[in-house]
């Protein structure tokens, strides 16, 4: 208990100056680098955004290409985390419950995505569904075209928000008791009625923490994005592209005004999860 | 290992197994369950992994080699590796210390500060490029300052630096807070009542305990560093031969409609996943052998 900072119930002033002055330093370390590099940037991001005129910010942020790159960053995010949301549990409760040949090669390789840079998962992504490609010469007979299309979009950000909900779904689902749902069975429960009300109601919260982190995952997504799409305006261009291409433009106000609309919702996303988070843990007591 | 399963799996809930028909049903389910799983898998993620592998050799070998030794190319991989060497070790030490504080201390604000942690998580990595240029470019905060001392950040390596650094900032930590907490800290208070110095305490017995957790947090943050590519890419200006990274050499050459070159050094980084992917294998095993015990 010998900390040196340990916050009391009712600190006076005159404590809280000392606990300033002799702090130790992992302190000093924190509070220093966090500073410089987290509250410091942040804070120059807000500041140089909120020197811009109001009317002229609600311009900048609700410009039809700018609402176009909304739809197309939100709305693919939040399809490619429900698809993965629904292919993700699949593959989470496949791994939990059933063995199978080259089981713990298939569960190793669900964290690829999360370990492979993200501009070598454009570019194979880009190959593999071109027009040409191994998956894109079966899809281009059908008129179905995914490279550089808003489908292959979507499909880097499937690619890249994946592991997110099966490594929160495994966990919680390998502590699931098998009995309960035994129980159902042999009480007549179908299997359609075990999965919905035995099954699913616990792994709710994980399944929807999952598909949230997912989400904030896509939604931030740029490498690969950047590559396997066209970036043309109002077809396939997301809100990071537009960024960049402001301030290519050297428009810093206008890579400023998408890039707090961008962090805001970011940061609504990670409320969110840490709600969902909370209410999980509820649910474990 | 794997040949033992393969009989052993299928069989005994095998469709066409005389057993009832319930349990019939349920191995239907099973079979269908992996079909579909391992299908949707293949598709987002087999095929595109094994892709970079076969592009990168479809040449042969020779290619293949060619592409590596482009003074180019070993320019960008020098400068990945440097960075690399800047950023892991700075945020190891921040993240032991922020591991620390939150860990084993109470105070006003900590649920707060773990979420502050996660910002760089959340963000963009074109948004944490762009505040970084909003401080340090040349219309920056510090922007007139810089130029007038001739430091140059923004568009060189300072300001890949500092972006590869915001982007990995919380993966130590968030690794040691748990086995921080699992360890607890009475083997630490008992090491002080016995005389043990601060530096003491935690090489002999929280580094110990944490080696584990901290050489994954390692880990991870040197596999996101060598492959962050928006943050760095906002901010290097990506200036062939000079501040362009590995990651940044991939898009540049596919733009260029250089493929082969792409893949050449998108092997690399993919080579670098999978080393990472098994070293975490390797780990957790480890840490369960340790919990076993």
């Amino acid at each position: 208990m010998a900390v040196s900072v340990s916050s009391t119930p009712t600190p006076t002033r005159k404590n809280f100056l000392y606990q300033l002055t002799h702090i130790s330093w992992p302190w000093r370390i924190t509070i220093g680098y966090l500073a410089l590099m987290l509250f410091l940037p942040v804070s120059a991001l807000i500041l140089k955004a909120s020197t811009e005129n109001p009317v002229n910010f609600w311009r900048i942020a609700t410009s039809p290409i700018a609402l176009s790159t909304y739809d197309v960053t939100f709305v693919t995010s939040f399809i490619a985390a429900l698809i993965n949301g629904v292919f993700g549990f699949l593959i989470a409760w496949v791994l939990v419950r059933y063995d199978f040949p080259l089981k713990r090669l298939i569960e190793a390789a669900i964290d690829l995505p999360f370990a492979l840079p993200t501009s070598v998962a454009g570019l194979t992504l880009a190959t593999v569904y071109s027009e040409n490609g191994w998956i894109g010469s079966l899809l281009a007979p059908f008129g179905i075209k995914v490279a550089f299309t808003r489908l292959g979009v979507g499909v880097a950000m499937l690619f890249i928000s994946l592991p997110f909900i099966v490594r929160t779904l495994q966990p919680v689902m390998q502590q699931m008791e098998k009995e309960i749902e035994e129980a159902a069975w042999s009480l007549g429960a179908s299997q359609w009625q075990t999965f919905w009300r035995v099954v699913l109601p616990p792994l709710m919260p994980a399944l929807l923490t999952g598909v949230a982190l997912g989400f904030a995952r896509a939604v931030g997504e740029y490498g690969s994005v950047v590559i396997v799409a066209s970036n043309i305006p109002y077809k396939d261009l997301i809100a990071s592209v537009l960024i960049i291409q402001r301030l290519e433009q050297y428009d810093y106000s206008g890579a400023t005004v998408i890039g707090v609309v961008l962090l805001g919702i970011s940061l609504l996303i990670l409320i969110a999860i840490n709600v969902l988070q909370a209410w999980g843990r509820r649910y474990e007591l | 290992m794997n040949s033992n399963l393969v009989g052993h799996s299928l069989q005994p809930d095998s469709p066409d197994s005389q057993s009832s028909s319930s349990a019939g049903k349920r191995g239907w389910v099973k079979v269908v369950s992996i079909a579909v799983a391992i299908a949707y898998l293949s598709l987002i993620l087999f095929i595109p992994s094994l892709n970079v592998f076969v592009q990168a050799f479809k040449g042969g070998f020779g290619p293949f080699m060619d592409n590596l030794t482009e003074r180019n190319f070993l320019h960008s991989v020098q400068l990945t590796l440097v960075i690399a060497l800047i950023v892991v070790p700075i945020n190891t030490v921040f993240g032991l210390c922020a591991a620390w504080v939150i860990a084993r201390n109470q105070f006003r604000g900590r649920t707060f500060l773990i979420s502050l942690l996660d910002i760089p998580f959340a963000v963009s990595p074109v948004v944490a490029g762009l505040m970084i240029m909003l401080l340090y470019g040349r219309n920056g905060w510090f922007g007139p300052l810089l130029a007038a001392a001739n430091i140059k950040i923004v568009f060189a390596m300072p300001a890949m630096v500092l972006a590869s650094a915001f982007i990995t900032l919380p993966f130590v930590a968030r690794e040691v807070i748990p086995v921080l907490e699992e360890a607890g800290s009475e083997q630490e208070e008992a090491a002080k009542t016995l005389g043990a110095n601060d530096w003491q305490v935690f090489w002999r017995v929280t580094l110990p305990n944490i080696s584990w957790g901290l050489l994954y947090g390692v880990i991870l943050t040197n596999a996101r560093v060598m492959g962050e590519f928006g943050a760095v890419s906002v901010v290097s200006g990506n200036i062939t031969g000079k501040t362009q990274t590995l990651p940044l050499f991939v898009e540049e050459a596919y733009k260029q409609y250089q493929t082969q070159a792409a893949f050449s050094a998108a092997v690399l980084l993919a080579g670098l996943a999978f080393v990472t992917l098994v070293l975490k294998e390797i780990l957790e095993r480890k840490t369960r052998i340790k919990e076993v015990e």
